[in-house]
């Protein structure tokens, strides 16, 4: 019995706690100040998977070629079959494999990634240093390589969203547990 | 010492500086080049009868060390950092778990994984943006973020490739598991910061970004962040050590190292993951059949055996603490059962308190060793029942080449002399 009157006594703390701190949040703490538009759009580097947030401007897989000599091929090799740096081409048909090869052509499941990952983070030694312009060529270089943007392509924000790449309907959810150890104590 | 590690200490590495400070404390067995740790020939005069060399000296003085370092003695002790990885800005560094005892990891000694180097961030031009789906698109300052109601909480962090499928596996516990460690948390609750912006309706992930040259992105679903999500600026106490975020990062506990964005500067509430290339060519688990499973954030229950584990050597029989650390993504471990006869049977170890949530929790069992070769092993039970699996059972599902979340028991093999090694190498 005292027991019970304790829980109650707990539950009804608890629902005094509630109450106080849902009028804490509905006045706010008053803490922090309201971010700017041009604030966000100077800091707002995310891409959707649709290509929501591409740039304007556009490059060719020409001018990504020497983008890509200059800037990407000391660690991804010249032809971006990987070094210091990962792979970037071929692995078509290996996942299933024994020795699946992971590439933007193999694996990626969204192109405009490419453009979001590229200016973000790349080149290593100076990301955030290639222009808009130069971010479509060298993405477009590397799509063609992989055999998916014709030699004198040129990308922008629309052809870049509308590229399927091969592997975008093979990924599903996550599953697990999916495995049961039956938990065996004695004579296993 | 009963766990005798095999390698020698290596005194050439130690500066001169440090030699001559403690000259008189190591005396001629540096000289001679032997282990101070054992009972070496010097360290006799040391011993009783006689009265030890460090009792007739004054020690250095207070203010010799305005930041405390450990002992000169414990100099091996240091992050197991590979000496042949391919480049060092984006690699990863694993803590000596086999040389560490209860559940915090120490500051300097935490895991630590990077993607474009460690940046040094003043805090003092550091600014958490928080946008998107929201009704104030908000801009905090660190005093800003550090006025919020705070709180602390211990839980892990683990990388989701710790290890990988695939042979050789790692020699020590930290060349197997070591991207694993554990700290006492303090920040703001990361539902607080989002309800004082306003979250909207159709809010349904969280895209957190750090402030390093990778700008490394993740999307979070909102469940999380409105669960147990945490902002952080301290660890152990102490500000975040730069290679763990400073000055502010996210802490997701249960969830995968690589979602706990460091150096975080800006939280992006969005109707739909990035899907950015750290959740799609990365941290995404290759199957058998080609498809990847995508958003596997939970790091399933695991436990290691740290003492006896690989590289150690037991140089007596007898009487000898089996201990090791167990843990779980989904919550409390309920229970560690341990085997010391190659996984035929099964006892259930103690649990050392404290049992927290998504925190390791230490586990001991006393064991006779007559001497015989053996292979010890613990396996974890976790608050939802779920039993920590074997290799075997994970590669039958997954394959060898899943590469993450790997949470396999892992055998250790003692052989008759003592030495301890990977029986998964066998």
């Amino acid at each position: 019995m005292l027991q019970m009157i304790k829980a109650h006594a707990i539950a009804l703390a608890a629902v005094c706690l509630v109450t106080v701190t849902g009028a804490t949040a509905q006045t706010g703490y008053g803490i922090g100040r309201t971010a700017t538009p041009a604030e966000i759009a100077g800091w707002n580097i995310d891409i959707g998977r649709d290509g929501h947030g591409l740039p304007a401007g556009s490059g060719s897989v020409n001018h990504g070629r020497e983008v890509f000599q200059n800037q990407c091929a000391a660690c991804h090799g010249d032809k971006g079959q990987g070094g210091i740096g990962d792979r970037l081409v071929g692995g078509k048909g290996t996942l299933a494999s024994s020795k699946p090869v992971k590439t933007v052509g193999s694996y990626w499941p969204y192109a405009p990634t490419l453009f979001d990952y590229i200016r973000r983070a790349m080149p290593q030694d100076a990301p955030g240093s290639l222009s808009n312009e130069d971010v479509y060529a060298v993405s477009g270089y590397i799509l063609n390589l992989n055999g998916l943007l014709p030699p004198d392509a040129v990308l922008d924000a629309r052809t870049m969203a509308a590229i399927k790449m091969p592997n975008r309907k093979m990924f599903v959810g996550d599953t697990r547990p999916d495995v049961e150890n039956p938990a065996c104590e004695r004579d296993c | 010492m009963p766990y005798a590690k095999s390698g020698k200490n290596n005194f050439s590495q130690m500066s001169r500086r440090a030699l001559l400070r403690n000259a008189a404390v190591i005396g001629s067995a540096t000289l001679a080049g032997s282990a101070v740790t054992g009972a070496s020939a010097s360290g006799a005069n040391n011993l009783p009868p006689n009265v030890p060399q460090w009792m007739k000296v004054p020690g250095d003085p207070m203010g010799s060390q305005p930041y405390g370092t450990p002992s000169l003695f414990e100099k091996n002790v240091v992050k197991n950092i590979s000496k042949n990885l391919p480049q060092y800005l984006s690699a990863s560094g694993r803590t000596p778990l086999q040389d560490l005892d209860g559940i915090i990891t120490p500051n300097g000694l935490f895991y630590e994984r990077h993607h474009a180097g460690v940046p040094a961030i003043d805090p003092a031009q550091h600014r958490l943006m928080l946008h998107g789906l929201i009704e104030r698109p908000m801009i905090f300052t660190m005093e800003d973020i550090r006025r919020f109601p705070s709180i602390s909480r211990i839980h892990f962090l683990e990388c989701s490739a710790n290890p990988g499928y695939k042979k050789p596996y790692g020699r020590t516990a930290s060349d197997l598991v070591g991207l694993l460690s554990c700290a006492e948390w303090t920040g703001v609750s990361m539902k607080l910061v989002l309800q004082e912006a306003g979250l909207r309706p159709e809010a349904k992930w969280v895209i957190a970004e750090g402030a390093d040259a990778a700008a490394l992105s993740r999307s979070i679903p909102i469940e999380k962040c409105l669960d147990d999500a945490m902002i952080v600026y301290s660890q152990n106490g102490e500000r975040l050590r730069p290679q763990q975020g400073y000055p502010l990062r996210l802490i997701l506990p249960g969830f995968e190292g690589n979602m706990n964005i460091k150096w975080l500067r800006r939280l992006h509430v969005s109707a739909q993951p990035a899907y950015s290339r750290e959740e799609t060519s990365k941290y995404t688990d290759l199957l058998p059949d080609g498809t990847a499973r995508e958003f596997t954030f939970v790091m399933e229950a695991k436990s290691i055996v740290l003492r006896p584990s690989g590289g150690q050597r037991l140089t007596e029989t007898g009487y000898h603490e089996i201990t090791g650390i167990a843990w779980s993504g989904r919550g409390t471990v309920r229970r560690v059962d341990v085997s010391v006869d190659g996984g035929w049977n099964w006892q259930e170890a103690e649990l050392q308190e404290p049992i927290l949530p998504k925190a390791l929790t230490r586990f001991r069992l006393p064991w006779h060793w007559d001497g015989q070769p053996a292979i010890i092993q613990s396996r974890a039970t976790d608050e939802t029942g779920y039993v920590q699996p074997t290799l075997a059972e994970l590669i039958a599902v997954r394959g060898e080449n899943s590469f993450y979340h790997n949470n396999a028991i892992w055998p250790w093999r003692i052989a008759a002399d003592g030495e301890v090694s990977n029986a998964a190498n066998d």
